[in-house]
């Protein structure tokens, strides 16, 4: 293939791809908000609800973030510190609550929390810190690790107390991390939706939320329109400020190699302060994990399987068993990861090969903060009508997963492609070989890997994903996360433990398929 | 007034320093000499309190500093690549000993500005870190260093990273700079000229230890043995007998008795091999624009006052 047909199929096949399924719905959005039904949007926006919702949704947002910055901070530390067995161990299993379906942490603090306080604001904020202490603890850990030592030694001999060293030193070179932290988390907690809508009860809820519950609950297509403009503006704004924040903390550092900034636990206090960090961030971690397993055990006063076994029996909650969600759920994933996987990919080999150019770069992450309520909204609106109408179409749903992991397998793909050292293509080049022979003989075999990482976290988002599948979803065709939001809606305890036990198992495969993914992975630096 | 006495250090069961000694007097400046992965580096942190030794002690004054942290050790310690803090300016690095100690803003930027003078860099005071050359950078480590006054100065390696005529240059100020503020400093270098430049006194390390503590000429007459002789560039070793390259006299003469195997010119000297025809063979250096080439024939004479005979 040469260079111009290449560059067409790297640009175009995303390009089409992003406009149809992401553009094109946004827009449709936008003029479903602005022009409904020939009124302007004030009457929304101007609705004391909204101004609840968007109230709770900012101060919801900061503190999530002020709260995971300080659970993370010791794990943090320690990471960057120091070298122990098992240390890369610990920064891989750190990750899986990240990775974890919204809906199955969700359930995790609903089954730890005692009945009469499992609606409100602080479960969500705790829900969010365990969702998005990975993020604080991998992003601030690493780049600690590669902070030099020396810098903060010098301090020392100049006299700075350790107080004075973590606040005069430490603290401003880790504001750039720290920072490109909290912007992440910030989002995340901004646009949740799985949590808040189980978590929140009827009080609390996110525009995200608010969105889900305008659409689907009061059929009122036009103001869940308006509150996805008013959240893209939102997520714009906060995007903007976080840049801007980033540029001007940013300091060029000496940045070393973590072998020679970590030091080893040597003493007792070291072992303490390794335990202490580590084992409580292991305990906050696990503890919800392992009751929510435990729930799904629990039948009258004692525990069995009868919620396992009650998987395969048809009921009136789904049209279809239970297992049934769990085949869907794979089929659908794996559709949306090859998707994801070529889309992406494409999409990365020409981010990464214009240097200069934003643009597509740009487009490619907006999913992300677009919002998956927003796509799951956006495919209702626009989809609706022939020749397009593709509402009941059964790729629907995973081509709008894809779209929500195509972000993440750019932001895997494009460092490790960028990361080739062109000598390598220049070489191959000399030695005869053809534009479309390097990239196969040089490109591809590097990037391999990265595409095997790629594709594990697009299966396990794909396989989590709730905001947009529960707008999209055949009722007879539900997802794992749709089908224990669905029983979650009914009452009885044998359809909550039936949700338990649809949550473990949602775990189970997405933490196997993480875990298999990091395998690959374990030995890389980076941290998505 | 600083003594550091029988320190051991073990890494994993190596052992980085053993049962090192080191004093040094008050004013006084001695400079350590070994090669990398001698344990130069390690003794410095030792001294500065930055690494716990497992045995041995350092004495500051009469005071044990046991178990004193770095920051109330009064220490001061310039580090090998420079370790300046990248997100303060100039001014800022060189002014922070001086706030840590508490003293008054008027105070710290006064003194801030005596010292840049001092070491050059005048004007300085607003220029980040990370715009300033390598040589400027080792300068504003060194006011930075000095400006709280510590009682004894440590460097590790300050001119490492720079290139030879800056080193030149940048050792040449730091000798006057030791002398005009009459500095009690342990500089270490694995570079000769470095430490035979700015020491009152040399101490050579080796694989952890102190081998041999003596002034620049003592320690060029007498080194205590082989391997101390050979780190110095004495290459003519002859069983106990050291024989000083300038102490070979060469003479072109066709009887002679030997011949030259190899000259090589490094700068005004020509280093030159001869193969003594009693089997023997011996460096030699010569400073004439004309030297013999390999396989003339000479004749060589030693000067018995340059055989040196190991301790």
């Amino acid at each position: 293939m040469s260079t111009r047909s290449w560059r067409a199929l790297t640009y175009g096949v995303p390009l089409a791809f992003l406009g149809l399924f992401f553009v094109y719905p946004l827009l449709a959005i936008l003029d479903r908000g602005l022009r409904g039904d020939g009124d302007p949007p004030l009457d929304v926006l101007t609705d004391p609800v909204t101004r609840e919702v968007v109230w709770f949704t900012v101060w919801q947002a900061f503190a999530s973030t002020a709260l995971t910055i300080a659970v993370a901070a010791p794990a943090a530390y320690v990471l960057g510190r120091y070298r122990f067995r098992g240390r890369s161990l610990v920064s891989a299993i750190v990750v899986v609550p990240f990775v974890l379906p919204t809906l199955v942490v969700a359930l995790a603090f609903l089954a730890i929390l005692p009945d009469n306080l499992e609606r409100g604001w602080a479960p969500i904020l705790v829900a969010h810190t365990f969702f998005n202490v990975a993020v604080v603890v991998r992003i601030v850990g690493t780049f600690w690790a590669n902070l030099d030592p020396r810098v903060t030694e010098a301090a020392a001999t100049l006299g700075a107390s350790p107080a004075a060293r973590a606040r005069e030193i430490i603290l401003p070179l880790l504001a750039p991390a720290l920072a490109a932290a909290a912007a992440i988390v910030f989002l995340f907690s901004f646009t949740s939706f799985g949590i808040v809508l189980i978590l929140g009860g009827p009080r609390y809820a996110t525009i995200e939320a608010e969105i889900y519950n305008q659409a689907v609950r009061l059929f009122d297509l036009r103001s869940a329109a308006v509150l996805s403009i008013v959240q893209l503006v939102c997520v714009v704004a906060a995007i903007w400020v976080a840049t801007r924040l980033e540029r001007g903390l940013a300091v060029t550092g000496t940045l070393r190699a973590e072998r020679d900034t970590l030091k080893r636990v040597r003493n007792r206090r070291d072992k303490l302060v390794v335990g202490v960090s580590l084992g409580g961030l292991g305990l906050f971690l696990g503890l919800p994990l392992a009751v929510l397993v435990e729930r799904s055990l629990a039948v009258g006063g004692g525990h069995g399987f009868d919620a396992y076994e009650a998987l395969t029996d048809r009921t009136s909650v789904l049209l279809a068993a239970p297992w049934e969600a769990i085949v869907n759920s794979v089929v659908y994933a794996t559709a949306a990861a090859a998707i994801a996987v070529v889309v992406g990919g494409l999409a990365a080999f020409a981010v990464a090969g214009s240097r200069g150019s934003r643009g597509l770069d740009t487009l490619v992450l907006l999913p992300l903060g677009a919002s998956a309520v927003m796509l799951g909204l956006g495919f209702l609106i626009a989809f609706d009508t022939a020749p397009i109408d593709f509402r009941a179409a059964p790729w629907i749903v995973p081509v709008a997963q894809a779209l929500v992991a195509i972000p993440f397998v750019v932001r895997i793909l494009v460092p490790t492609l960028r990361s080739i050292d062109p000598r390598l293509r220049d070489a191959a080049a000399v030695l005869g070989a053809s534009p479309a022979r390097v990239r196969r003989e040089v490109d591809l075999p590097i990037v391999a890997r990265g595409l095997a990482v790629a594709a594990g976290f697009a299966f396990a988002i794909s396989l989590g994903e709730f905001g947009a599948t529960v707008f999209l979803a055949r009722p007879d065709r539900p997802t794992l996360p749709v089908a224990i939001f669905r029983f979650l809606g009914r009452p009885g305890e044998l359809n909550l433990a039936t949700a338990y036990a649809l949550a473990v198992v949602l775990m189970t495969v997405t933490v196997v398929s993480v875990l298999l993914v990091e395998r690959v992975r374990l030995r890389r630096g980076g941290w998505f | 007034m600083l003594r550091a006495e029988d320190v051991s250090v073990r890494f994993d069961g190596a052992a980085a320093l053993q049962d090192a000694s080191l004093e040094v007097g008050d004013g006084e400046v001695v400079t350590v000499l070994g090669p990398s992965g001698s344990g130069k580096t390690t003794l410095l942190r030792v001294i500065a309190g930055l690494q716990a030794a497992d045995s041995g002690r350092v004495v500051l004054g009469n005071t044990d500093l046991g178990s004193t942290p770095p920051h109330r050790r009064g220490i001061g310690l310039v580090f090998q690549d420079h370790a300046l803090f990248p997100h303060r300016d100039v001014e800022a690095n060189v002014g922070f000993g001086l706030r840590m100690r508490g003293d008054a803003d008027e105070r710290v930027s006064s003194r801030t500005t005596e010292l840049l003078e001092l070491v050059g860099l005048a004007g300085f005071e607003r220029r980040s870190v990370g715009s300033l050359s390598g040589g400027e950078q080792q300068r504003v480590a060194l006011a930075r260093a000095l400006a709280p006054e510590p009682r004894v100065l440590l460097l590790d390696e300050p001119l490492g990273s720079l290139d030879r005529r800056l080193r030149d240059r940048l050792l040449e100020d730091l000798g006057r700079l030791f002398d005009e503020l009459a500095l009690t400093a342990v500089y270490v270098t694995h570079d000769q000229t470095e430490a035979f430049t700015l020491g009152d006194r040399v101490a050579v390390m080796r694989a952890g230890h102190v081998v041999q503590v003596a002034s620049p000429d003592e320690l060029w007459a007498h080194p205590i043995d082989a391997d101390v002789a050979r780190f110095l560039g004495l290459a003519n070793i002859d069983g106990d007998e050291v024989i000083r390259p300038e102490a070979v006299t060469v003479r072109p003469s066709p009887a002679g008795n030997a011949t030259i195997e190899r000259a090589v010119r490094t700068g005004p000297l020509v280093r030159l091999r001869v193969a003594l025809d009693d089997g023997r063979s011996l460096d030699a250096a010569v400073t004439a624009v004309a030297h013999p080439e390999p396989g003339d024939r000479v004749d060589v004479t030693i000067d018995p006052e340059g055989i040196v005979r190991l301790q």
